[in-house]
């Protein structure tokens, strides 16, 4: 099956059977037939191709991002169209992926680059049956977007490729179950469904290929087929895809022990894997180093806090103010955090310094606090400087003890403190309302930043589905969330000074 | 001294009488092959689970035999008051300890059916909770008509054996490869597909099968289903069981009714002032107003909708989801013996269901009686064949056995197929 071997230096083969012949990219450019004549791709055939590590890396990582993402606008059960929506955005800025008729794409590399992606997270993913449910549910979703998108007679040329064995109804027996076909098809007006049902063509499949049109009871069965109309084509073509990707996601599971030919390809794999597990994309985002922008000063954090802190920071910026104290691994995720809105290290220290106010001495918080705080701020010690903290580190790395106050609340937090935290914290949700159903549902399913999305929705007077504000983004890092927050105010602000502005123009007339 | 044992010896909760009946009576023969499919023992029966039910309530889970004969030393040897069957897994369930977490997965399962008097309370008039009688039964009847011809008909199913469940149910084992084969995703499809009543006590209208707006035509299968319920509905709660005769009874229809004030305001008053209106007055009451509006109207035509969606929520099916939804739900085995009242699981003709009567089904007493009945002069080496071929059980176990021939048959015929075509390679 699908392995990876060394040859020579960086280069790294992934080929499926020895007696496969090697396609070399270039060579296939320019004499063969391309390997990716349609933009679809079912990827029965592993790619034989010379793949540096990076791109073994990178490729799998761009696509993991979308994985990731569309995962997570899954969960939270948008309405199809703005689900198609939001994933279209987010696949054409990360995974983009043209039709033949594109010009100015490079569509050979594109195509490389996708099918990589690919087979690379096969690797990954085909593990554990949980991960293999995730993966197909995600990879489905993708697949439909751009099956959906595609140019119609690509699409078509595309499926007649995949020589399907569906039976066509012939025009008899099309007339004869007249009556009964169409009472399947979409209601619409009389008029209209005759002219739609003579142009319409109907497929004959065994019923239990197609579970979802036979659950929703939009196809004609009889005698244990179901009559699947053209317009539903994209079930048909999705069961196939899931259904052979299921089988091989298994005989990959099978052969993965087999895959300790380069040890260099197991941490890849594995972290990729595990970046996934904890429902966030690797690196989605990078904060700022707290140099550019507007700086802030010790004085604004309060302010900040109560506007547009994440709730993980708003908690542990809370207890600071209360307890006058923070254990060691609250004040590294606070104190990162601050670094990365943009605080300064002479603000940290006169902000930490009033913070722990008269629990401590000068003297003590000279000697025991300010070298930490300088140490984070990369002045001391081997002078790294750290970046904040995102949501997946803090979600899955050094969980809090019993008298810790750091972590992310939507995990750490039992769902009756979470709910009162959030109430008091935040008096635009309500207890008993439907919002705060709906974070604690995620939280319970354990989509903790799908909740945190929600809250930031809820908080920023956003509809269901918008996240963060840009195209249904998910909050995977405190500071994005904080950043987007501040940036939705300053918009506000621009709105309200320009309609000022335009008054008094009014005004002037 | 006899005959004041007899009535505590054929008490079904006895451990002797059940006893008898597993050494004497049950078919282990044809229920085997009904499971395995084939003459040697294959993984459908040697990695299916198996669960008993022993007297105080012990529950055994993850049983499972290398073949008859071991399946049944085990029977007798437990002497279970009852017993379920489980799917296939990917390893024998009795070997579960010994097996990486995880390991175990159900695979192949008859696809089954349940369906059980209890949903029908709201609707029946005649016995409530566990009751049941012939007229209560008429319900099951039609339940049976309609799945019986969609799962043939619509869904292209051929080996259906319907089963009584020993006192106010009856279950259905569908033994087609292509059944055995469905996983969990496309069952709970076609469950979906055929559940039409759903909705909870709290709920009047329990059928939405018209779309979001309630104003789409009816799916073809449950158009043609309607075709045997309407004399059912009928017979069966206009005339037999008086469905609307009741305040309670009428209410519950006017509640199903379109919001049109005028029409339900006007019904109302009628049948107060005469409470002797029959159930089949009350619905030609109703048919007259619905007749008198334009079916062109859009009221009109939503109180048509409504005519049919009342038979539906009257007659049509109600069967418990839960059961064929996932592989690995047990069901109670044919044959098996109800324990409190005493009566076999036998098969039963979905052709003749009608005259089902769940009264005359035999029970172990009886069946062991008969036994005893047996002249003792006939000596076991004059007998031939089974014991149950001397009691009232032997009509069922031989369409037990009919219907386990044609399944053979079809499953040799796909073997044989299949093993000609890797012949060719």
């Amino acid at each position: 099956m699908f392995k990876a071997e060394k040859i020579g230096g960086r280069n790294v083969t992934a080929s499926a059977s020895t007696s496969d012949v090697k396609l070399h990219s270039k060579a296939s450019e320019a004499s063969t037939p391309s390997r990716y004549p349609h933009r679809l791709n079912f990827y029965d055939r592993p790619p034989v191709l010379d793949i540096t590590l990076e791109e073994f890396e990178t490729c799998a990582i761009d696509r993991l991002r979308v994985l990731a993402h569309i995962e997570s606008l899954n969960h939270r059960s948008l309405p199809a169209p703005q689900f198609s929506a939001a994933v279209a955005t987010y696949v054409k800025a990360h995974l983009p992926l043209n039709s033949n008729s594109a010009r100015s794409a490079n569509l050979e590399e594109e195509r490389r680059r996708d099918e990589i992606g690919h087979w690379v997270l096969r690797l990954a993913f085909s593990r554990s049956p949980d991960l293999r449910a995730r993966f197909i549910r995600s990879e489905l979703s993708l697949f439909r977007e751009r099956f959906t998108s595609d140019d119609l007679n690509e699409r078509n040329t595309f499926l007649r490729s995949m020589k399907f064995n569906w039976e066509e109804v012939g025009p008899t027996e099309k007339q004869e179950l007249r009556e009964d076909l169409m009472a399947c098809m979409p209601w619409g007006k009389e008029s209209k469904k005759n002219d739609a049902f003579n142009a319409e063509k109907w497929n004959k499949v065994p019923w239990y290929t197609v579970p979802d049109l036979i659950g929703s009871r939009r196809v004609f069965v009889k005698g244990g087929m179901a009559y699947v109309p053209n317009s539903s084509q994209i079930s048909l073509v999705l069961q196939a895809y899931s259904a052979r990707l299921e089988t091989a996601l298994e005989l990959t599971a099978k052969n993965l022990p087999r895959l300790d030919e380069d040890e260099r390809l197991g941490p890849v794999i594995d972290h990729l894997a595990s970046s996934f597990l904890s429902g966030l994309a690797a690196g989605d985002y990078q904060p700022a180093d707290g140099t550019s922008g507007a700086a802030v000063t010790a004085e604004m954090v309060d302010d900040l806090a109560r506007k547009h802190f994440s709730p993980c920071m708003r908690n542990l910026y809370e207890r600071l103010k209360r307890d006058h104290h923070m254990k060691h691994f609250g004040r590294l995720q606070l104190g990162l955090f601050l670094k990365g809105i943009g605080l300064p290290l002479e603000e940290a220290v006169i902000f930490w310094r009033r913070m722990y106010g008269s629990s401590m001495t000068d003297d003590k918080f000279n000697k025991e606090y300010r070298y930490n705080i300088r140490h984070s701020y990369g002045q001391e010690g081997k002078r790294a400087n750290y970046p904040p903290k995102s949501c997946q580190q803090i979600l899955t790395t050094n969980q809090p003890g019993t008298q810790d106050s750091h972590g992310c609340p939507f995990r750490h937090f039992s769902p009756d403190n979470l709910a009162t935290f959030l109430v008091s914290s935040y008096p635009t949700l309500d207890r008993s309302s439907a919002e705060m159903r709906d974070i604690l549902d995620s939280v319970k399913n354990s989509h903790y930043h799908v909740a945190c999305t929600r809250v930031f929705e809820v908080t920023h007077g956003l509809k269901k589905g918008d996240g963060l504000g840009k195209d249904g983004e998910t909050v995977s890092h405190p500071n994005r969330y904080t950043e987007r927050s501040r940036e939705i105010e300053a918009d506000r602000l621009g709105l309200v000074k320009k309609d000022e502005e335009e008054e008094d123009v009014v005004m002037a007339e | 001294m006899a005959i004041d044992m007899a009535a505590a010896e054929y008490d079904p909760s006895s451990p002797m009488v059940m006893q008898a009946f597993y050494r004497r009576i049950f078919p282990y023969r044809p229920f085997f092959l009904w499971l395995n499919q084939d003459h040697v023992p294959s993984k459908l029966f040697t990695h299916r689970e198996f669960a008993f039910t022993l007297a105080g309530d012990v529950y055994l889970r993850y049983n499972s035999f290398a073949n008859a004969d071991d399946f049944k030393r085990e029977v007798l040897r437990l002497n279970p008051s009852r017993f379920e069957i489980g799917p296939q897994y990917t390893a024998r369930p009795r070997d579960r300890k010994t097996l990486a977490a995880g390991a175990l997965q159900p695979i192949r399962r008859e696809l089954v059916f349940d369906i059980d008097m209890t949903d029908y309370d709201e609707i029946r008039t005649c016995c409530t909770d566990k009751k049941i009688c012939r007229r209560c039964w008429g319900y099951i009847a039609a339940a049976v008509k309609v799945l019986d011809h969609g799962l043939r008909d619509t869904l292209g199913f051929k080996h259906l054996l319907w089963v009584y469940s020993g006192r106010r149910g009856i279950h259905c084992w569908i033994s087609d490869p292509a059944a055995l084969d469905l996983n969990d995703d496309q069952r709970k499809a076609l469950v979906t597909f055929l559940e039409v009543i759903k909705g909870s006590k709290e709920q009047a209208k329990k059928v939405n099968v018209r779309g979001s707006k309630d104003e789409g035509d009816l799916h073809p299968f449950i158009k043609h289903a309607l075709k045997p319920l309407g004399p059912c509905f009928t017979k069966l709660c206009l005339r037999d069981q008086e469905c609307f005769q009741s305040e309670r009874g009428y209410e519950n229809l006017l509640a199903l009714l379109p919001g049109d004030q005028q029409i339900i305001g006007r019904l109302r008053k009628k049948w107060q002032q005469s409470p002797d209106r029959s159930s089949s007055d009350k619905w030609n009451d109703l048919a007259l107003e619905v007749d008198a509006l334009d079916d062109k109207t859009a009221i009109g035509r939503k109180f048509i909708k409504a005519r049919e969606d009342i038979v539906l929520q009257y007659t049509y099916p109600r069967i418990d989801a839960e059961v064929s939804k996932h592989r690995n739900h047990l069901l109670k085995s044919p044959f098996c013996v109800h324990p409190s009242t005493g009566r076999v699981c036998v098969p039963i003709n979905p052709a003749r269901i009608d005259e089902f009567d769940p009264e005359t089904v035999p029970t172990v007493g009886e069946l062991l009686k008969q036994l005893d009945n047996i002249p003792t002069d006939t000596d076991d080496k004059t007998r031939k064949g089974d014991d149950y071929e001397m009691t009232s059980l032997k009509p069922y176990v031989e369409m037990f056995q009919k219907h386990v021939d044609a399944v053979l048959r079809d499953t040799k015929g796909s073997r044989k197929a299949a093993k000609e075509e890797s012949m060719e390679f």
